[in-house]
């Protein structure tokens, strides 16, 4: 089982929450950057999808890929995606779930009338058949210690 | 050999390896390699149907394989494949947020839904999430109420205030011999509760009326009319346009039915089809006129197939369209129906703007208070013929019911002139004598009366109630219809 824990920086929370309001009323999306369950940048990316960005986001795969020569410049790795639910709570849908990667971490930021409120993270389940909530932790810590306090 | 570039996600499935090397002609070979190799990528790059699933990219050195011969793509020597997450997601539609899930036992008795794209999960839910609303539980109502109760209709309500008598069970299947007696909507309850527990059942013992109809659709998605009479018709029609609401129409008589969809969103209603309902007594009932029994099963069943489709949104409806099924020629026709613009209730200008008398507007006469029909001069009880009869007196009674139904029972004595053959008959008769006209209830032989009358006869008595009171009040052995 994978590690369900994802650390991010206030800046980095910052990022999340800004572009999620400033795409309300659509939905915003964006690759996540980092190390051992780190995330150290953001990588904002267009919404592409055709059917509608109010309540769906979709990443081309030449942004996926571009996210992922951005990971190992960086030399690091892609982590995961965050998108926003605008007036929807911060829970992956049924469409979330039907399009999820496995090992990736999905933050979810909830923007009610434009103001970002919960943000959560999510990882989707070996067997594909549903999330698991993980714990997002925040803090500058720039060495976090995966081992302890983990699991709790 | 050609070499397969793996993305990030799907690493933890191949040991950690971001490049893995396959064997294979075709793209689709390179990737059946592939999942052999490392058998966890299966499950996240195949759905259920072994198909590719929409979000996992395939690249041919730099071109999607979509726009190639997808898996056929043949693939040379030294080429670089490469496997693309399409990353999408996003907030819950309105459906999927209100949507009920589905428990596994649901899971399992709607499997043969399920196993359909045209209803699928998604559908199934759907169903579970509606309301439907039978307005009868007799003939139509029965097979309605019993298919959407199978099909797993969340919420279904009916209306009816009747109790199961004899008659009914020939056409209404909903009730069996041992509920004769009880109300239809106990034993109506008890049928689809049994037939599947998962289904709401609401039960409305009432007649609808103008001013409990508005109330009791409200909260429906869907109305299907199993009426078996004119002013109720309208009700539905008018109450189901007011409120927006679709109907899912049947209608039978003996051999024929009908069905269509009325109050759709810029679709027809009845009143486009009938503006105006026949005259009192022109249409006979299935009372009156009879039905074959299964006639209410066939167009019942289309009744509910159309509420099905209302609900999941797919296929055709019967709007703008009426189906006319003829059973003993075994055919259907269908005639072409368009929404009037003049229709007083769906028209651009309506006149009717909230729901009126129907008896009134159907010319439906009340037993009780009309005064015409209580006048003693023209009609005769069952008691006093029979006194007439008991003291020796000749009278002539003439039977105005079918052959069929004279063969049923009949009053000795009587002559047998069917409704129709009167107008040719008359003459037989001299106008000063006394006749008395009998039928099953007393209607049409009130009609026959009012003819003679009209012709110049002098003494036309109805017999009051027909031939059915003459059996309760004066000869109990004979079966009644």
């Amino acid at each position: 089982m994978a590690d369900r824990n994802l650390l991010v920086s206030s800046a980095t929370d910052t990022a999340i929450r800004r572009h999620g309001e400033a795409t309300y009323p659509h939905e915003c999306c964006g690759a996540m950057v980092g190390r051992d369950g780190r995330v150290t940048d953001v990588v904002a990316l267009p919404n592409t999808t055709e059917e509608g960005p109010r309540r769906r986001f979709l990443v081309r795969p030449s942004d996926y890929r571009e996210a992922e020569r951005k990971a190992s410049e960086l030399g690091a790795e892609l982590l995961g995606f965050y998108h926003s639910h605008p007036d929807h709570p911060a829970r992956p849908s049924q469409y979330d779930l039907d399009h999820a990667w496995p090992t990736f971490a999905y933050v979810i930021v909830a923007v009610a009338q434009g103001q970002s409120t919960d943000m959560t993270v999510w990882f989707l389940k070996d067997d594909r058949s549903s999330f698991e909530e993980g714990t997002l932790h925040h803090g500058e810590n720039p060495h976090p210690d995966p081992a302890p306090a983990v699991h709790g | 050999m050609a070499k397969i570039l793996i993305p990030t996600p799907l690493r933890p499935y191949t040991d950690k390896q971001d490049a893995v090397d396959v064997a294979g002609a075709t793209v689709g070979e390179l990737l059946a390699d592939l999942t052999r190799k490392h058998s966890g990528l299966k499950a996240h790059l195949y759905n259920d149907q072994g198909k590719l699933r929409s979000f996992v990219n395939i690249y041919i050195n730099d071109e999607d394989i979509r726009y190639l011969q997808h898996e056929q793509t043949p693939v040379q020597s030294g080429d670089t494949i490469s496997i693309i997450p399409s990353v999408a997601g996003g907030a819950p539609t309105a459906t999927e947020t209100t949507l009920p899930q589905l428990t596994n036992d649901e899971i399992k008795r709607y499997s043969r839904h399920l196993i359909m794209p045209e209803v699928g999960v998604d559908g199934q839910r759907k169903l579970k999430a509606a309301s439907i609303l039978c307005i009868g539980a007799g003939g139509l109502g029965s097979p309605v109420a019993m298919y959407l109760a199978a099909a797993g209709i969340g919420r279904l309500g009916i209306v009816d205030f009747d109790v199961v008598d004899f008659s009914n069970l020939q056409r209404q299947i909903l009730h069996g011999t041992p509920d004769v007696g009880r109300p239809k909507l106990a034993s109506a309850k008890d049928r689809l509760e049994a037939l599947n527990p998962n289904v709401h059942v609401d039960t409305y013992e009432t007649a609808l009326s103008s001013e409990n109809a508005l109330k009791l659709f409200e909260p429906y998605d869907v109305i299907v009319d199993g009426t078996d009479n004119f002013p109720t018709r309208y009700l539905v029609n008018d109450a189901c346009v007011l409120l927006g609401k679709p109907n899912a129409y049947g209608s039978i008589f003996r051999f024929e039915g009908q069905a269509s969809v009325f109050g759709a969103k810029d679709g027809p209603c009845y009143r486009c089809l009938y503006p105006e309902p026949p005259p009192p007594g022109l249409v006979p009932s299935c009372a009156e006129g009879g039905v074959l029994g299964v006639l209410p099963g066939i167009i019942g069943v289309i009744q509910a197939t159309e509420a099905i489709k209302l609900v999941l949104g797919g296929g055709e409806p019967l709007i703008g369209r009426i189906l006319i099924f003829d059973a003993l020629k075994m055919k259907f026709r269908e005639l072409k129906l368009r929404k009037d613009p003049d229709c007083p209730v769906c028209g651009t200008h309506p006149t009717v703007t909230q729901l009126i008398d129907y008896e009134q507007f159907c010319g439906v006469v009340h037993d009780e208070p009309a005064p015409v029909a209580v006048n003693n001069a023209t009609e005769i009880t069952s008691l006093e013929l029979k006194k007439r009869l008991d003291r020796g007196e000749k009278l002539t009674i003439i039977d105005v019911r079918e052959p069929n139904e004279y063969q049923i029972n009949r009053i000795e004595g009587s002559i047998l002139i069917p409704l129709g053959d009167v107008p040719r008959r008359y003459a037989e008769f001299d106008p000063n004598q006394e006749l008395i006209m009998q039928c099953k209830s007393g209607a049409r032989s009130g009609r026959a009366a009012d003819f003679l009358r009209s012709v110049g006869f002098k003494k036309v008595l109805n017999l009051k109630g027909g031939i059915l009171d003459w059996i309760d009040k004066v000869d109990p052995s004979q079966p009644k219809y």
